[in-house]
């Protein structure tokens, strides 16, 4: 049961985050924590165009925390604005409410065991609620 | 070893092999007899306090009063020294709103950097309020009260020294008859937050010499929402009325009141007498363990943890205090204190994880959280062993 939550992928991109540096030209840099458990990220996004060229975080917390961050700026890169709101919004209907995704998530599904775990949804989500706010800040 | 006790607590027996409870510093279960005595009193006793004229409201007062009684005995106080309130934090908030009201600006509050945050936020809030000073005593690397600092921040203008007995993060006992000698010398009053020590070692308020000392039923095998402020009746007799309503008066007029005397005048309102009869239930069970009994099967257990731990090299314990009661936090290389207590509780060991209400400590630390193991009478050395065998597939997962 345990295996459902801590994927192999999930320990992966907690061991090895991706694009985890700090993006000097970003258009929009936000900051996201959870002051209960202490999970802190800064997601830097680089947007040109209505696209999302680049992507980055930098952070410091739990496994599942990091490691959605980290898929999170792998599954953005390179798309446009509109189709990332659609994912983020798919995301987070998945583990907030249960619902079963109408577009395909690929690798984030490997989050999805996290629903069964409520006290730490908010832990998996993190990274994707700043994403949200960064994406206001574009307009 | 007590080994039977665990028999006593419905929820652990009934679950035992399947749940390792190991988080009693948050809270401990309850044992039948203060089940019961919650029951029964709604079955069998069930009347307001202090006002009816029929048996039924005369057998309730007498319940509430003579569980004031018994509570006094169990902490070495007088009857008229034992304020019912909702736990500790609303005993320190009645302290701090109470003892402020009589203090001038620049006087000082002294108070530890490890205490939980109901000993850390109602003092600033009064500081703030009121123009004084709050003072923090740091601690030393193990995590003992840095007694120079303390000495130090003692001045002629500290009113209040208010200190934990015993931290629910480092486990440290602190030495309170200490604490009183060097507040009692500039002529402070010294409150004890008593939340983690009442259940795990003999409290005696005459022997500590302290002025105030409070705790929460829920921590010591009681009821939620009933605790107890103890103050000298001196002290309590100075201080005003806290909050005002019904019980806490003697005549009320259109625009005057006179009020009681302690304890009632700070029991405005309708008491919680059922939590307060079956607290005195919860004595009645930690009295018939024997309190030197459980403070020595703890000892016994946390060394047991502290060896095992030692053998770990993947393991810190935080703090290494010279007295350590019922409580060991620790971090787990690599993996975040939220891991490492969802991997446990998939296991069926709960322990807790995070700040523990005591972010300054943490900042102190210079951690962002911890897991702990926190010991009630009823855990046992086999309960331990669980715990060891499922901290080892946190290992794995991370491996």
């Amino acid at each position: 049961m345990i295996d459902s939550l801590y994927r192999d992928l999930i320990i992966d991109h907690y061991k090895f985050p991706r694009n985890f540096r700090r993006i000097e030209s970003a258009t929009v840099v936000k900051e996201g924590d959870n002051p209960l458990c202490g999970d802190k990220i800064t997601l830097y996004l680089k947007v040109e165009n209505g696209k999302v060229v680049d992507v980055s975080f930098e952070g410091s917390g739990c496994a599942i925390s990091q490691a959605s961050t980290s898929l999170l700026t792998e599954t953005v890169k390179g798309k446009q604005v509109e189709e990332i709101k659609c994912i983020v919004g798919e995301f987070l209907a998945m583990l907030t409410e249960g619902k079963q995704p109408s577009v395909d998530l690929g690798k984030l599904l490997a989050l999805e065991g996290v629903k069964n775990y409520p006290m730490r949804v908010k832990c998996a989500t993190l990274g994707w609620h700043t994403l949200e706010q960064a994406l206001k800040e574009i307009g | 070893m007590l080994y039977d006790v665990y028999k006593e607590f419905p929820l652990i027996y009934r679950n035992r092999g399947s749940l390792v409870y190991l988080d009693n510093a948050a809270s401990t279960q309850k044992p039948s007899i203060v089940i019961e005595a919650l029951a029964d009193f709604y079955f069998e006793s069930y009347a307001n306090v202090h006002r009816g004229i029929y048996k039924l409201a005369e057998k309730a007062t007498a319940l509430y009063e003579e569980a004031r009684e018994k509570i006094a005995w169990f902490i070495g106080g007088r009857k008229e020294e034992v304020v019912f309130v909702r736990g500790t934090t609303e005993g320190i908030n009645l302290l701090a709103y109470t003892l402020s009201s009589r203090l001038s600006a620049g006087d000082e509050i002294v108070i530890s950097v490890m205490e939980h945050h109901s000993n850390f936020v109602p003092w600033q809030i009064v500081t703030s309020m009121r123009s004084l000073n709050l003072k923090v005593v740091d601690i030393t690397e193990e995590g003992d009260l840095d007694w120079k600092d303390f000495e130090n921040k003692i001045t002629e203008k500290t009113k209040v020294v208010a200190i934990t007995h015993l931290s629910n993060v480092l486990g440290t006992l602190n030495d309170i008859r200490k604490v009183v000698e060097i507040a009692h010398s500039v002529g402070a009053v010294v409150i004890v937050d008593g939340a983690q020590a009442v259940a795990r070692l003999k409290v005696d308020v005459e022997e500590l010499g302290c002025d105030f000392y409070t705790f929460s039923g829920h921590k010591m095998y009681g009821p939620m929402g009933i605790g107890v402020l103890w103050g000298r009746y001196e002290l309590l007799e100075e201080l005003p009325p806290w909050q005002g309503g019904g019980e806490m008066i003697e005549k009320v007029t259109v625009y005057n009141t006179s009020f009681r005397k302690p304890p009632h005048r700070f029991e405005a309102g309708t008491p919680n007498v059922a939590g307060a009869v079956a607290l005195s239930k919860a004595v009645d069970f930690i009295s018939s363990v024997g309190i030197d009994n459980i403070e020595a099967q703890e000892d016994e257990l946390v060394s047991y943890i502290l060896e095992r731990f030692g053998e770990l090299r993947w393991v810190s314990v935080v703090g290494s205090p010279k007295v350590r009661k019922g409580v060991v936090s620790f971090t787990v290389d690599g993996v975040h204190p939220h891991d490492v207590a969802t991997i446990l509780g998939n296991d069926g060991i709960a322990i807790r994880a995070g700040h523990h209400c005591a972010q300054p400590l943490m900042d102190r630390l210079s951690l962002s959280a911890t897991s702990r193991i926190s010991l009630g009478c009823y855990n046992t050395k086999d309960e331990i062993d669980m715990f060891f065998k499922s901290l080892e597939n946190v290992r794995k997962v991370f491996a």
